[in-house]
């Protein structure tokens, strides 16, 4: 058992690029869920129109990176609008069964052979990030806290820049629920009906939280592609979604730093498990598992960790329990 | 409640037994190229196959296994050539597409990328496929597409019935409800390929299974969660947390690739006027039909069928006349998952076993609940016809891989034209 090895992967996923797009994901998460009630499970379009929208504008078309990234924060805004039109004066489910409808739509299109000139079909789209590592400030070499923690100069770059949207991100949102408008997206929450007797209009608040959460989603998408430099169709399944659900309810919903640290916690402790169990297979420790499926132990894992926290502690960390739509119709 | 927890853990735990007894899983490690070659799901031995690297240079050579199955290990991560020798193929079977006998693959880092090649019988002329362009060969397309639409529908409506029916009494949107499905087809399977049972005794055996499945389900799981006021929102989504469970679970014992029953695998089609069909799926449709109607009539006719919807009305007034809702909704769950179960046998008799296989339907089922009107059971198996028909016959003009999207898109029209669906009363959506 390589200790060394197992904690050092499990620090790196904790800081690395998987948590700053999950904590992306599970940021717009929490406007839409959290702080306004609306269950988005579509998350994973979301992410999925970011990262294709980059991939698709360089790799596809030529056209400079920095269009790319405008065209994806507006394709997630149209998205949004297109989705929630249909489904914010009906009930809860429905806006859940139609978000995660649009999501597998959006994957399916992308994935296509008839569409494969311009998506690139199951193995989807490659060189398309070299304008964003052409600014990248670090030179050539080595960074972090050997031997725990160590990340190239392009990792660097992609960490510094994610950690930053991720840091922006929760400040816009720290300083807007604490305003008039976070409070009614809150009181939405609450009781709709009582937000609408005062005169507010309340699908129109509903829609601007399912398009700014769509948009912060949007971020997470943008840094799944250039982190792998390569996006692939199936990346952005439903599982996505529910991993992001996963990670918000850990953090706690409803709270600026829920989906951060549910997001490092999360890869963290994910990681450590899977490159623990890894290590004991492969020193002999556990006999009766195959490397492989560790893999499937760890999905179990997620799942039933999903549903011990829904029981047990739907708040998670910081939350308060008070403040959980969990109760809704 | 921690009892109840824990006796859902043993429950799982148990039926983690059962099947670990004999899984057989075929795990790949490494980066390789693989394969299995199969025509109308029979597998087919003694095919050469060649990866060469896109410079040419040789990598290696497989030949096929009794199992149809091969592999080719390859060094590094990189585009190659996988070139199947035409001259091997048996007797009758060739490519479908002759040009496509060398496939240039891109194989990612760690991945084992499976490469798929299209058989065909040589023998026998493709279904539906007769003379292009014809207006008669058009009109056997659209007949054939019907037919298999209508198979597809009665599959999801089955699932659909379950899936509406609990949405009913209890107000649960179980995203499990897929899973209930690939469980039912690998219980079968368990019976069937590693017990030796024929699959007519594997079946049932399966069925009944998946019924106690579904009452210990909701007798120490979902009834606890109801008694503990849990949200239903709460209970969606640990619904979810229990799908990503069971998936893996599935994953875990039984692997990630595909698996098939060892009877009724591959079958000439018969020609009934315009329409090719295999026997099994005639039978499977009329198994299908059967119990849908048995579903109606109880629901209509019998004394629980009338308890179940009253409870599925106003669960309250149900219970203040007499019924029992705890009982009612307990044995709405063992029916739902065991023609679930049906549903996910018949499924695994058409196509490959896998993880998957629910949940790639539970979209649909989604679609058909919805379309027909969320909570009630015929809606659900009207909207579930027009959903699988729909799939199927928009294969016509949109690419096959594509039908799946038009379904969706469906789905999301009728909810801005008519959120209640086609049988739906308009309060209950609101």
């Amino acid at each position: 058992m390589d200790w060394t090895l197992i904690i050092s992967r499990a620090v790196e996923a904790g800081i690395g690029s998987e948590a700053i797009i999950y904590a992306l994901a599970a940021i717009g998460l929490n406007v839409q869920f959290g702080y306004t009630g609306l269950l988005n499970f579509g998350q994973a379009g979301f992410l999925a129109i970011g990262a294709y929208a980059i991939a698709v504008t360089v790799a596809t078309f030529g056209l400079p990176f920095f269009l790319g990234v405008g065209i994806g924060l507006l394709l997630a805004a149209v998205m949004a609008l297109l989705l929630g039109i249909p489904t914010l004066r009906l009930r809860a489910d429905y806006l859940a069964i139609v978000t995660i409808a649009a999501a597998e739509i959006v994957r399916l299109v992308v994935r296509s052979v008839a569409l494969s000139d311009t998506f690139g079909g199951t193995d989807g789209l490659q060189a398309f990030s070299g304008s964003f590592y052409d600014m990248n400030p670090y030179p050539p070499g080595e960074y972090g806290i050997p031997p725990i923690i160590g990340f190239d100069n392009r990792s660097m770059w992609v960490l510094t820049v994610g950690w930053v949207l991720v840091a922006v991100a929760s400040f816009i949102l720290f300083m807007a629920m604490k305003s008039p408008w976070g409070r009614v997206l809150k009181a939405i929450r609450e009781d709709e009906d009582a937000v609408r007797s005062l005169g507010k209009n309340v699908f129109s608040y509903k829609m601007q939280a399912l398009v700014i959460g769509g948009v912060i989603g949007s971020l997470g998408g943008f840094i799944f592609a250039l982190s792998r430099s390569a996006v692939q169709p199936d990346l952005f399944s439903t599982d996505l979604t529910f991993y992001a659900y996963t990670v918000l309810i850990l953090g706690g919903a409803a709270r600026i730093l829920g989906p951060i640290v549910g997001s490092m916690l999360f890869w963290l402790l994910l990681i450590f498990i899977g490159t623990g169990m890894e290590e004991a297979v492969n020193s002999g420790a556990i006999t009766f598992i195959t490397v492989n499926q560790v893999g499937a132990i760890r999905l179990m894992l997620v799942g039933l960790g999903l549903v011990l926290l829904l029981i047990y502690r739907p708040q998670g960390i910081f939350g308060d329990k008070r403040e959980i739509s969990l109760d809704a119709r | 409640m921690r009892r109840a927890v824990i006796a859902f853990t043993a429950f799982m735990g148990g039926l983690i037994l059962v099947f670990l007894v004999g899984a057989s899983t075929a795990w790949a490690e490494g980066e390789e190229v693989r394969g299995t070659l199969r025509l109308q799901g029979q597998p087919v031995q003694g095919v050469k196959i060649t990866v060469t690297s896109d410079a040419d240079a040789p990598v290696g050579d497989a030949t096929t296994g009794a199992d149809g199955t091969w592999s080719v290990p390859i060094e590094k991560s990189g585009s190659y050539k996988v070139t199947l020798d035409q001259a091997t193929l048996p007797a009758g079977k060739a490519l479908r597409d002759p040009n496509r006998g060398t496939l240039t693959v891109q194989v990612f880092e760690g991945n084992a990328r499976n490469v798929l090649f299209g058989l065909v019988d040589a023998n026998a002329p493709p279904a539906g496929q007769g003379d292009d362009g014809g207006g008669s060969s058009y009109w056997t397309r659209v007949a054939q597409l019907v037919f298999e639409g209508l198979n597809l529908g009665l599959i999801i409506a089955l699932g659909a019935v379950g899936l509406s029916l609990i949405f009913g009494t209890t107000g649960l949107t179980n995203f499990a409800h897929g899973e209930l499905l690939t469980i039912g087809a690998f219980l079968a399977f368990f019976f069937n390929t590693v017990l030796g049972l024929h699959l007519l005794i594997a079946a049932p055996i399966a069925l009944v299974i998946a019924a106690a499945f579904g009452w210990g389900q909701d007798r120490f799981f979902w009834g606890q969660l109801r008694r503990r006021k849990t949200g239903l929102i709460s209970m969606m989504i640990i619904s979810i947390g229990l799908a990503l469970f069971l998936r893996a679970l599935l994953l875990f014992l039984f692997g990630g690739g595909g698996e098939s029953y060892d009877q009724y695998v591959a079958q000439a089609g018969i020609q009934i006027g315009p329409i090719s069909a295999t026997p099994k799926s005639l039978v499977a449709m009329g198994i299908e039909i059967v119990v849908l109607i048995a579903v109606g009539l109880a629901l209509t006719y019998t004394r629980l069928g009338k308890a179940t919807r009253a409870v599925a009305d106003n669960p309250a007034l149900a219970s203040s006349s007499g019924i029992n809702v705890d009982r009612v909704i307990r044995i709405v769950w063992a029916a739902g998952t065991c023609i679930a179960a049906l549903a996910g046998i018949l499924l695994g008799t058409t196509q490959n076993l896998n993880f998957q296989m629910g949940q790639q339907v539970l979209l649909l089922m989604f679609a058909g609940v919805t379309l027909g009107g969320l909570g009630t059971a015929y809606g659900a198996l009207v909207g579930s016809l027009v959903v699988g028909m729909f799939v199927q016959v928009s294969t016509l003009w949109i690419p096959p891989e594509m039908k799946t999207i038009g379904a969706l898109v469906v789905l999301i029209i009728v909810l801005m034209v008519r959120p209640q669906g086609i049988l739906g009363r308009r309060e209950r959506i609101g």
